[in-house]
């Protein structure tokens, strides 16, 4: 009886434990999101978006550089990283579909996701940002396109296997050639997935920071040439972050909040469109 | 099968394509490597590998670098944050697959990798507004005060309470790194066949015996692929411990002293590294972390193929 007693005990100790243990992720969540909100919210003005920055510790002045500056960088990435990757993972699940080389990138591809981006931005340094001699653009974008190859790829690969081999086989019938049944049939059949595989990956890219340092760097003014140091928010939040300056402390929370909720936005879209379309 | 369809140009074009495309991940690896060591190369030959892996030099004005105060800041505070996270992300884990009621399993599963989708600047950013302050006021000299007199625990919390520190960092870390445990560890839960679980309930076995004598057996595999993936992620994590850690390129023995991951010298030092030894050093430590971080996420998937195999039997 006693045993029984203690055995009933233990678990439902253990058991506690683990539902703490949720709440605990949770309350991190909610402790961080809400801080970023309640700050950001603080901050956040129009003269944000259409201001350039005011001088160090000048009051007032907004990040409009910073912002087309992102937004310049992740687009460029995700034309330079989105192609290489659909093509790349078109040939692992098509036309190398069983073959050992598929395999093995495969799975250093889905190591390269995980690789740190600042090794990234070091490599890039060294080839895009060293020969020029300058910082540029055009160096932060292929960065961040190195880390979106991977991710895109391996999506791409898993998307193009879930289409069933009869349809492929449906069109053989009628004499397609094997490309066109890919382009035609394949991809139709697996573009909400690559799509979804797309926004996660811009998810993932448009917070990185560390690859950005080394390569765009930053810019305190507007700028628009790529071949130039361009500014990113990312990049921003440290430098204010790290700065003595209150107002430059409230920018970066305002920089982060419209980050932040630009990318839960695009992964949440990301997971319902999956939801909606795989279950 | 794939070669019947050479026959056609059109095909032989878009193989060669998708092909090059596919290539371009080992050429990335291979050229990532080839571009490091090259960069190195004038401090390799300077430091040679194991001085400059033994050596806690970090001195720009003497010219005089060494790896080892950055590798010991790198391993201390991932191996803190998984002491953290480990038990944390088990407990989601089992939280999720065997006690929530089904209606809040999806929320919190959104919930948790939401955390993961929160860019890494954030954290810090939170960690250096928020969370330093509170550890510095608050959890600190709590942790001083009850530690202060059992001793060898003691030097472990020795120093003035900053909240730039070890301890920080490590706790960020590990809110970094509790998603992708605990998302690896659910889906290796969710594996477990009913049947085994169900047989054990027969037995007349509690739920928490089930989960510690069945199911976590039966997914250790996999659990423990997703902790060393978390373990390649937070030895490669910058943003968020750039903010928390100081840049202060010493052995601290208190996890209340700043220190400098590989990560955080290259995130502080890189773009304002002024001479040719300086940078190639740098770049010889971004070389150390890439096949620090490339070896254990190999293992990693290592660890996840064989539960995999083992699963889809």
């Amino acid at each position: 009886m006693k045993r029984e007693k203690l055995r009933k005990i233990e678990g439902f100790m253990a058991l506690s434990l683990s539902a703490l243990a949720a709440f605990f992720g949770l309350f991190w969540l909610i402790f961080i999101l809400g801080d970023v909100l309640v700050h950001g919210m603080k901050a956040l003005n129009p003269s944000l978006f259409i201001n350039d920055p005011a001088p160090a510790g000048v009051e007032g002045g907004g990040l409009r550089n910073a912002f087309i500056g992102h937004l310049m960088i992740t687009s460029f990435a995700t034309l330079i990283g989105v192609p290489v990757g659909v093509l790349g993972g078109t040939f692992l699940a098509e036309y190398a579909r069983g073959r050992k080389i598929a395999r093995v990138i495969s799975i250093l591809s889905d190591i390269m996701v995980s690789v740190p981006s600042i090794v990234i931005g070091t490599f890039i340094y060294a080839l895009l940002v060293k020969p020029v001699g300058h910082f540029n653009g055009w160096a932060g974008a292929v960065a961040l396109s190195i880390i979106m190859i991977p991710v895109v790829l391996r999506t791409t690969e898993d998307m193009l296997s879930l289409v069933p081999w009869t349809l492929r086989e449906a069109a053989f019938a009628l004499g397609a050639p094997y490309y066109k049944v890919i382009i035609q049939v394949v991809y139709r059949g697996a573009a909400t997935g690559i799509l979804t595989g797309i926004l996660l990956s811009i998810a993932r890219v448009a917070g990185e920071t560390a690859p950005l340092m080394f390569t765009a760097f930053n810019n305190s003014f507007f700028s628009v040439n790529m071949k130039g140091p361009i500014s990113s928010l990312t990049v921003t939040i440290f430098q204010y972050a790290m700065g003595p300056y209150e107002n430059w402390h409230a920018q970066a929370w305002a920089a982060s909040f419209v980050i932040t909720i630009f990318i839960l936005i695009l992964t949440i879209l990301g997971r319902l469109i999956i939801k909606w379309r795989y279950r | 099968m794939a070669t019947t369809f050479k026959k056609n140009p059109g095909d032989l074009v878009f193989s060669i394509i998708t092909g090059v495309a596919s290539f371009s991940v080992i050429i990335l690896i291979i050229g990532v490597l080839y571009v490091l060591i090259s960069e190195s190369s004038l401090s390799i030959g300077k430091f040679g590998i194991w001085k400059f892996l033994a050596s806690t030099d970090w001195d720009p004005v003497k010219e005089s670098f060494g790896a080892l105060t950055n590798i010991y800041g790198t391993i201390i505070t991932t191996f803190l944050s998984l002491i953290i996270a480990i038990p944390v992300a088990i407990g989601i884990a089992i939280f999720i697959t065997e006690i929530s009621p089904n209606f809040l399993k999806g929320p919190i599963g959104i919930a948790i990798e939401l955390l993961a989708a929160i860019p890494s600047i954030i954290y810090g950013m939170w960690g250096l507004f928020t969370l330093s302050p509170i550890m510095s006021a608050y959890i600190e000299p709590f942790l001083k005060k009850i530690t202060a007199h059992i001793p060898l625990i003691e030097i472990l919390f020795k120093g003035t309470p900053m909240g730039i520190d070890i301890l920080t960092a490590s706790i960020i870390l590990s809110i970094m790194i509790i998603p992708f445990t605990a998302s690896i560890s659910r889906d290796s839960f969710n594996l477990t066949p009913a049947l085994v679980k169900e047989s054990a309930y027969a037995l007349g076995a509690t739920k928490w015996e089930v989960v510690k004598n069945v199911v976590i057996p039966y997914s250790k595999l996999g659990v423990f692929g997703g902790i060393v993936l978390s373990l390649g992620r937070a030895l490669g994590e910058t943003m968020a411990v750039a903010f928390v850690l100081g840049n202060n390129h010493r052995i601290a023995t208190s996890l209340l002293d700043a220190a400098a991951t590989i990560t955080v010298t290259l995130a502080n030092e890189f773009a304002e590294a002024d001479k040719d030894i300086y940078l190639s050093s740098l770049f010889y430590l971004a070389l150390v972390l890439f096949v620090m971080s490339f070896i254990t996420l190999a293992i990693a998937k290592i660890f996840l193929l064989r539960a995999e195999r083992k699963y889809s039997r």
